[in-house]
């Protein structure tokens, strides 16, 4: 990212410092910035993102190197930010298949009329089910997502705020009548592979809606919660299109890219190249961050955009935090549970399964074909291998994104479900497993696309350790930590402090790990600013998020 | 239980299929112009509505109705499936008969509407627009019977029209005279006809096997051609279902299946069907809540309106004296065989049921560029607008 200039100065005093330059530090960032506050943002890579970034590792092919498709971020922060005149362009994608060993497929279109006569191919009932199917899922959504911008309440607290929230949830809730009051208890706890069940008898077709379920998930289609995560996976939208995920022009980097021109078009300043050493504090009440490099930046607010265990366990002395708050952040659930190739591909690998120029090939494509094979591939997790069949969501950006690569030159992204944090006897990732860990990957991808491997112009592999060690995500975990229902809304990231305040006076936390969790969403920076604003009795920019606060 | 058809490798067809009639309609669509029908590709209109429309209410036209879904339903229980099913008894049903019905979800919301044709008591046919495969092998769930989703399988005409008798006997369909409303009539090349129809006018609906549409279409026209006989489009068979005081599900309410709030579901007796419920025939889908809903009375009411005035009130809201907000018309049109500004609107309780008077229609006018806003009266009539009685002569009048 070389617009992102900043100043490099050795110390500074600031009204406000965002600690990590990821898409939250950065959208929290540019709120705070707009608001009047001099803020800067310390981010220890040295380009912008976290693990939404656009970088060239070859010549000639960007990569998203983390996430690389794009649905939660919240409409409410792009029209407040102005992100589509910073540059932000997302391009729905249609299409997305999931190959089968007998050398078929199941093609998911985006086109109704063909959509429902591939399932009904597979399965002539689950052809109607499907709509019944989309129709609790649209009426999960409707549910959640007006919480999304919202600070959750504190279940225990009697302030008016917490109490109207609390009420408002409720009154939510109480609105969707008796059965649905129970089927949302049920759907919220139970897993995604007894959810897809109840619905449908195609093995193929559930083992296409299961992926949602399990990503960046330590869980298995089995394992109750995960009905949730593919919920997290639903909620989104792409131009009021519920459950449409698309491309970012110029890959994922391009949300931070926007992101970071509000942000010092608003007077921001971003200073690369060396991450916080520790937080300074006085008397319990944050006083500003000590580089690694030795800089020195003062603030009385201080926000963190890395994950809960990183913030508190790693940078703040633990004698400034109660026992019983270490403990609750330990046991927060952040298990790395997924890896990624990044792939420079010379052509267009072909998939002999797909009928010829078939538009599935511009979205998602899987390989996994039935529950039980996605359940095998996350026993292997269980017992520290990656998994020997595995699952991966593989996508194609450059058929539709001309900035990504050479016309007639492609980018492919493959996300992969289950490789585990730590190896299994001890097994350091960095050495020859992780090159094992991408070949168990080709070879599946190969399996069904003969050739692929004389395509390969450069790869880049990620594992969790990886992942932890480039972005800073604990464990490698995808979405600063598990999206299980036990670790959302109040709960997140841990009970009383929900509401991205934390023990330590100025401190907040603006990250994924905080409500309403992972994901290029940009809502846990928007909510965490605006709680800042309110502390410091300040007014917001944008009537989208800002107003809200708790 | 259910049958399942090989899948086919490589993948489907995008886009809209033609039915086993589009050879014929498209050479006749002046303009080319379609939609999109349950897959389909349906003509809109083929030469201008109106004299699609006149033809509808003064010859003999056919609609394409090959995008219906049709389910047969059969089996030893096939009879107790249904009774399961629908709000009415189909117990009562003689055989070779028709009946059109709806039924409901555990709510007792109206999920769709159909025709259910009973051939014999284990032998029957439901003919819908929405599709309702899963849902049926759901009611069916523990019953022996078979059900196979017909709805790729067998094409259908619907023939409607003043002179649509006069064509079938040209046509040599020897016996039509004696068939009543409802009534289903087997004949050669496996055409089976019934005389319903969703214009409210005299009319039968043919149906054949995919194989055998094309020689019923040339037959039938060839006869056709000094009755009248021309194809129509949704547009006008929509102006004809209007008057004739016919609902359309997603449009005139919403299917339970289908409604994301739930609070949009409507029971029968929200949409004037009360008199297709049936309590006595033992349980079925929806009849408990229904019984409840009985006594604590409809929250919504569908009604007829006749508006002042001769523009269409699409999409108004209904006012009580102008003032307080009523309810919203769900289907509107300037009937030129009534000639009367007819609508459906949906009222919410107590408009439509204790308060009927004082009701007036918004409506706006573009008057070349420049829009204007006016009230119009509205009074609650019958909605079955057009009821003439030569739709139910039999023999009919031959003309
Ligand atoms: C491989 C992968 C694939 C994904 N795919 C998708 C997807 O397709 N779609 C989607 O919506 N989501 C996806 N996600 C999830 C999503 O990318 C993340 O949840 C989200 O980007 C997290 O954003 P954040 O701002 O909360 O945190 P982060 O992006 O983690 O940002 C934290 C920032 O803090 C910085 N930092 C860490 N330590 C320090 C320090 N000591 N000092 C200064 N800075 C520091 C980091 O470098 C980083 O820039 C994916 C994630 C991964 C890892």
């Amino acid at each position: 990212m070389t617009e992102v200039s900043g100043k490099n100065g050795k110390a500074g005093r600031y009204d406000a410092i965002v600690v990590g330059a990821g898409h939250n530090g950065l959208t929290a960032g540019a709120y705070l910035a707009k608001a009047g506050l001099k803020t800067l943002i310390v981010e220890k890579n040295d380009y912008i993102g976290g693990a939404a970034v656009s970088r060239e590792l070859h010549e000639g092919w960007t990569y998203s190197n983390c996430s690389y498709v794009c649905s939660l971020l919240r409409p409410e922060v792009a029209r407040d930010l102005e992100l589509g005149r910073h540059g932000l362009q997302v391009i729905p994608y249609e299409g997305g298949a999931t190959f089968l060993n007998n050398g078929d497929h199941f093609g998911s279109y985006a086109e109704h009329n063909a959509f429902r006569r591939e399932i009904q191919r597979h399965s002539p009932i689950d052809a109607d089910a499907y709509d019944r199917y989309s129709r609790y899922i649209m009426r999960q959504c409707r549910f959640i997502r007006p919480l999304l911008l919202r600070t959750p309440p504190d279940p225990v607290s009697m302030r008016p705020k917490d109490l109207q929230e609390m009420m408002f949830l409720l009154k939510r809730f109480h609105d969707l009548g008796a059965r649905e009051m129970a089927d949302m208890l049920r759907f919220w706890t139970m897993s995604v592979g007894e959810f897809l069940d109840e619905f449908f008898e195609s093995e193929v077709l559930k083992a296409h809606f299961a992926g949602s379920g399990i990503i960046g998930t330590g869980l298995g289609v089995y394992s109750p919660g995960t009905a949730y995560v593919l919920l997290h996976h639903y909620m989104g939208d792409v131009d009021g299109s519920i459950g449409a995920w698309g491309f970012t022009r110029g890959g994922m980097g391009g949300v931070s890219k926007a992101l970071s021109l509000a942000f010092m078009e608003a007077g921001g300043e971003i200073v690369t190249g060396s991450g916080i050493n520790h937080f300074l504090t006085e008397n319990g009440q944050v006083s500003g961050v000590v580089l690694d490099n030795g800089d020195v930046y003062e603030a009385s607010t201080v926000v963190s955009n890395m994950d809960v265990r990183r913030t508190f366990l790693e940078h703040v002395e633990e004698g400034e935090l109660d026992g019983d708050f270490i403990k609750a952040v330990k046991r927060f659930k952040i298990r790395g549970s997924s890896g990624k190739l990044n792939i420079a591909l010379d052509s267009l690998p072909d998939f002999p399964a797909l009928p010829p120029n078939s538009i599935l090939m511009q979205g998602d494509m899987h390989a996994s074909e039935s529950l039980d094979e996605l359940e095998r591939a996350y026993d292997d997790w269980k017992v520290g291998k990656w998994s020997e069949e595995p699952y991966f969501d593989m996508l194609i950006p450059s058929q539709i994104d001309p900035t990504l690569t050479h016309p007639g030159k492609h980018m492919m992204t493959v996300f992969v479900q289950y490789a585990p944090y730590e190896l299994a006897g001890g097994e350091s990732w960095n050495g020859p497993a992780r090159q094992a860990f991408a070949d168990t990957v080709i070879n599946k991808i190969a399996r069904h696309s003969p050739g692929f491997r004389d395509k390969i112009v450069h790869m880049e592999v990620r594992t969790p350790w990886d992942i932890e060690n480039e972005v800073g995500l604990t464990e490698g975990n995808i979405f600063q930590g598990e999206l299980t229902f036990d670790q959302l809304l109040f709960n997140r990231p841990v009970p009383g402090y929900a509401q991205y305040r934390s023990p330590i006076k100025g401190l907040y936390l603006c990250g994924s790990s905080a409500h309403p969790g992972g994901g290029v969403m940009a809502a846990p920076g928007a909510n965490a600013a605006r709680e800042v604003l309110s502390d410091m009795g300040r007014a917001a920019v944008g009537n989208g998020v800002m107003g809200r606060a708790a | 239980m259910s049958v399942i058809k090989k899948p086919a490798m490589k993948g489907v067809q995008r886009g809209l299929s033609p039915t086993p009639f589009h050879d014929f309609l498209a050479p006749m669509n002046l303009e080319q112009s379609w939609m999109d029908w349950a897959g389909f590709l349906s003509p809109r209109h083929f030469e201008s509505i109106e004299s699609e429309y006149f033809a509808i209410r003064n010859q003999a036209t056919v609609f394409d109705v090959s995008p219906m879904r049709k389910y047969r339903i059969a089996g030893p229980d096939a009879l107790t499936v249904m009774n399961r099913l629908v709000t009415r008894n189909v117990a009562k049903m003689r055989d070779n008969r028709v009946a059109y019905s709806i039924w409901c979800d555990e709510d007792g919301n109206v999920i769709d509407d159909g025709t259910v044709f009973r051939f014999t008591a284990t032998d029957f046919r439901l003919c819908c627009q929405e599709p309702q495969f899963s849902w049926l092998n759901d009611v069916a769930w523990g019953f022996d019977v078979e059900i196979v989703d017909e709805s790729l399988d067998v094409a259908g005409l619907s023939l409607q029209g003043p002179t649509s008798y006069a064509v079938l006997k040209a046509a040599g369909f020897n016996g039509v005279e004696t068939m009543k409303p409802f009534d289903i009539r087997h004949f050669d090349d496996g055409v089976t006809v019934s005389r319903t129809g969703f214009t409210g006018d005299l009319g039968y609906e043919l149906w054949v096997p995919n194989d055998k549409a094309a020689a019923l279409w040339q037959h039938l026209f060839a006869a056709g051609r000094i009755h009248g006989l021309k194809p129509v489009g949704y547009e006008a068979v929509e102006m004809t279902r209007i008057e004739a005081g016919l609902l359309l599900p997603g449009k005139d309410f919403q299917s339970s299946h289908h409604a994301l709030r739930s609070t949009r579901g409507r029971t029968p007796f929200e949409l004037g069907f009360g008199w297709m419920v049936d309590f006595g025939k033992g349980h079925f889908n929806g009849r408990r809540a229904l019984l409840k809903a009985k006594e604590t009375g409809p929250r919504y009411m569908v009604v007829g309106l006749d508006i002042d005035g001769n523009k269409p009130a699409y999409d108004a809201l209904v006012y009580h004296r102008g003032k307080v907000e009523a309810g919203h018309v769900t289907s509107a049109l300037w009937s030129p065989t009534c000639k009367r500004n007819l609508a459906f609107a949906m009222l919410k309780a107590p408009y439509g049921i204790g308060v009927t008077d004082d009701l007036f229609v918004e409506i706006y006018r573009d008057k070349e560029g420049k829009w204007e806003k006016g009230l119009a009266r509205a009074r609650i009539v019958n909605r079955r607008f057009f009821d003439y009685p030569r739709r139910a002569a039999t023999p009919p009048a031959l003309y």
